[in-house]
């Protein structure tokens, strides 16, 4: 297990260190500013905060000593011109995915954006470029819509570590596309997708996947948490197969989570419809799948059972080895140390927690 | 000469932010003064494609100028051009 959970909070970045056996509180920094992202790059060690400023706009900030000290970078701008319409100009609404490039590419860097911009950095952040293949994509203008947010937003970046030029994305609401060239040119991945809430649910684009994560052990196995279900693929995701719960409750969510070492395995963290988005029956439960989503457990030990109305944001399940942790709407983070089956609560009184990273 | 005061809040990320004269005439030149004295400060007042953010405010002289794109409002020797925050949110 990596020894340290960040989270982006509505009130922070917040960062816990396990020692002595137990998480401790490590740091603070932005106090009151919402963390849309919190995210730690591997290769580095860098922590990053995508912070959105309700006045003065978003912000992106790098560490380079856990949280100590931050210097603000530049933040993606939209070029002079951009348009989420016609006649509404693009700008940078919110940070909503970031991810590495990986071993080969040490200075590339992925943001994904509301309003549906994928921006990348060649040189480790210092500037952010507009993927502009992707925002002149011909579904975008009239097949993408908003989804959790009032634009398009793109909120997963999924690099493969066998050719890291090869990406995955997530939008809500567009669904899944795939580069195999780093982003110069783009396929649509929605086969087998639902999007029962359009006139047409087999629709080109207008997906909505709340979160799509790819298994470390097996790449071309991605999953995701839909808003129609629980869908997966093992072709790198040119055909998708629904392997929710019909009757639930592994069924409707917005968070997965896939094991560093089992591509057979995954968690979810099951919500009310979309009617509601409450915790269902007023109880939390973690979801785990050991068969590539053929069966599925609840495990509700060390969770609350009643008056609970908890759900979990889609950045905000995460595992790492044995353990599995998970932080919700309502300030509430949870860890389990043996891969979901028993719970221990790391703090009940957070602000709202965006996004969950185990690091090191 | 116009001065342009600013909120208490953009302190936070300006730590020395102060009363400060200018000497254009228009309030876009304005801005373009303020940021040469505080780099970086006109990111938080304006989006990327020059436009005034929608929680952020300026009045000059008392009056909310009227144009949040063009900013081309006019100033006088003996203006108070006051950037401040729309105060919303919890």
């Amino acid at each position: 297990m990596k020894p340290t959970i960040l989270l982006g909070t509505r009130k922070g970045l917040i960062a816990y260190h396990f020692k002595n056996g137990k998480w401790q509180a490590e740091n603070l920094s932005f106090e009151g500013t919402p963390v849309s992202i919190a995210y730690a790059d591997p290769r580095t060690g860098d922590w990053w905060a995508c912070l959105d400023h309700g006045h003065w706009g978003v912000k992106l900030h790098r560490s380079k000593d856990r949280g100590a000290n931050w210097e603000e970078v530049t933040a993606p701008a939209y070029p002079e011109g951009a348009e989420i319409k016609e006649g509404m100009p693009a700008t940078t609404r919110y940070i909503w995915a970031m991810a590495h490039g990986g071993q080969k590419f040490q200075s590339r860097l992925w943001i994904g954006t509301d309003p549906g911009g994928l921006f990348m950095s060649e040189d480790a952040g210092d500037s952010f470029q507009l993927v502009e293949s992707l925002w002149n994509h011909p579904t975008r203008k009239d097949g993408w819509f908003g989804g959790g947010r009032d634009q398009p937003g793109i909120h997963s970046v999924v690099v493969d570590p066998r050719n890291e030029n090869h990406i995955h994305i997530g939008i809500s609401c567009a669904g899944v596309f795939e580069s195999v060239d780093a982003g110069k040119t783009w396929e649509i991945r929605n086969k087998g997708l639902r999007a029962e809430f359009l006139p047409d649910p087999d629709a080109q684009a207008g997906h909505d996947p709340h979160i799509l994560v790819a298994a470390p052990t097996n790449p071309d196995i991605l999953w995701q948490q839909n808003h129609c279900g629980i869908f997966r693929s093992v072709d790198a995701g040119k055909s998708w197969q629904d392997i929710g719960q019909p009757e639930g409750p592994a069924n409707f969510g917005f968070a997965i989570a896939v094991a560093d070492d089992n591509a057979e395995q995954a968690w979810v963290a099951p919500a009310n419809s979309d009617m509601t988005r409450t915790a269902i029956k007023g109880a939390l439960c973690i979801c785990r799948t050991d068969d590539g989503g053929k069966t599925w457990k609840d495990f509700r030990k060390g969770l609350p059972q009643e008056n609970c109305f908890d759900i979990v944001y889609r950045h905000a399940l995460v595992s790492s080895g044995e353990a599995v942790a998970f932080g919700t709407t309502t300030g509430n983070l949870f860890f389990s140390p043996d891969r979901g089956e028993s719970w221990q609560t790391i703090n009940n009184y957070l602000p709202m927690i965006y996004s969950v990273q185990f690091a090191d | 000469m116009p001065v342009v005061k600013f909120t208490y809040a953009l302190k936070r990320f300006f730590p020395g932010l102060k009363d400060t004269p200018a000497k254009s005439v228009i309030l876009s030149d304005v801005l373009d003064e303020i940021e040469m004295v505080y780099p970086g400060i006109n990111s938080y007042i304006l989006d990327e494609q020059g436009n005034l953010r929608r929680h952020v405010n300026i009045f000059i002289n008392g009056s909310m100028i009227p144009d949040r794109a063009k900013l081309d409002s006019e100033v006088s020797e003996k203006s108070e051009i006051h950037i401040i925050q729309a105060l919303s949110g919890g």
